[in-house]
């Protein structure tokens, strides 16, 4: 397992209050996770603040899942 | 003291109503940061604050510009911590019939009472999301209930930050952070010296404790709200007129 889905998957389970072996690569953050739509906001916000970058509101709309959200830290994280 | 580690940031403070509720958070222990759209003004809130003996300062800050309320904000979390408790408080008239009443004056209206209110309020939600509370208290109008003619700007203004802060207190209740409105009645400030003198009289015969309210009984609502007592209320209007309306 990389050293970012380590993380995301961290924050995934701090943020929602999951157990960390419900958290999957193609778990849903709503329909899998429970998490309500500001859950989801404030999920985006933890992933900004642990990767230092930001995330543009039409970006983060399409961050559904564990793995999207793994894919689009992957892309734009610098250095 | 119950507010004692709290950061509040009160819009509007260095006269009138604003000044009295920045003094009443501070007097309970809050840092207080309070904002005047001029440095003077600003200058005359840390003076007010440092000469009770409490802990604060006063910052000029022109609520409609994006901005500069965006880097307030920051540079007070970056300063003295994440705002706690935040009162939007600042606002201003531009009564006309409506008739009469130009664009520009409902549009002043909307952007300073309404518009900047629901900015700064935006500002503030990230730090109190994190923090898993927070306290925001909006201040309203009688008028904003009752209607006044010659008002229908700001009447419209100070009834959308209701329904606003019913919104907002819905979306974010589950955070541990309260949106209560406070709308004062008639108070004793340079707004309403203004009213010339027959209006005043009208006015006393509708309230039954027959005179104005003093800006310190707007306060300590505010206070109340503020404080760990009012843990339990949100979505809320407390009117505070001296009974010219009831609700």
């Amino acid at each position: 397992m990389s050293n970012i889905e380590e993380r995301v998957k961290k924050i995934v389970v701090e943020q929602l209050g999951v157990k960390e072996e419900e958290v999957k690569a193609e778990s849903s953050f709503v329909d899998d996770l429970g998490a309500d739509s500001l859950d989801t906001v404030e999920l985006v916000m933890a992933l900004e603040e642990e990767f230092e970058t930001e995330i543009p509101d039409e970006e983060a709309e399409k961050i559904t899942t564990v793995q999207q959200a793994i894919d689009y830290i992957n892309a734009h994280l610098q250095g | 003291m119950n507010l004692e580690n709290e950061i509040a940031l009160v819009t509007g403070a260095s006269r009138g109503i604003g000044k009295a509720i920045a003094l009443a958070l501070a007097g309970q222990g809050a840092t207080v940061v309070g904002t005047a759209t001029s440095e003077s003004g600003a200058e005359s809130i840390t003076a007010y604050l440092r000469d009770a003996g409490h802990k604060g300062r006063g910052m000029a800050l022109d609520v409609t510009q994006a901005e500069a309320v965006e880097s307030l904000i920051k540079q007070t979390t970056d300063d003295l911590g994440s705002i706690s408790i935040l009162v939007n408080n600042a606002g201003i008239t531009r009564d006309n019939l409506m008739m009469r009443m130009k664009d520009e004056e409902w549009d002043a209206i909307i952007q300073t009472n309404l518009t900047a209110v629901w900015r700064v309020t935006r500002g503030v939600l990230r730090g109190m999301m994190k923090a898993r509370k927070g306290r925001i208290i909006n201040v309203g109008s009688v008028v904003g209930a009752t209607g006044n003619a010659g008002q229908t700007n700001y009447a419209a203004a100070k009834a959308g930050i209701v329904g606003m802060g019913k919104s907002l207190a819905r979306e974010v209740g589950s955070r541990g952070i309260t949106v209560n409105t406070v709308a004062p009645g008639f108070i004793d400030t340079d707004m309403t010296r203004g009213l010339p003198d027959a209006q005043r009289d009208a006015l006393l015969g509708q309230i039954p404790l027959g005179r104005l309210g003093r800006p310190e009984e707007i306060a300590s609502v505010v206070a109340f709200l503020a404080s760990p007592a009012a843990a339990y209320v949100t979505g809320e209007t407390l009117h505070v007129n001296g009974g010219m309306y009831m609700v």
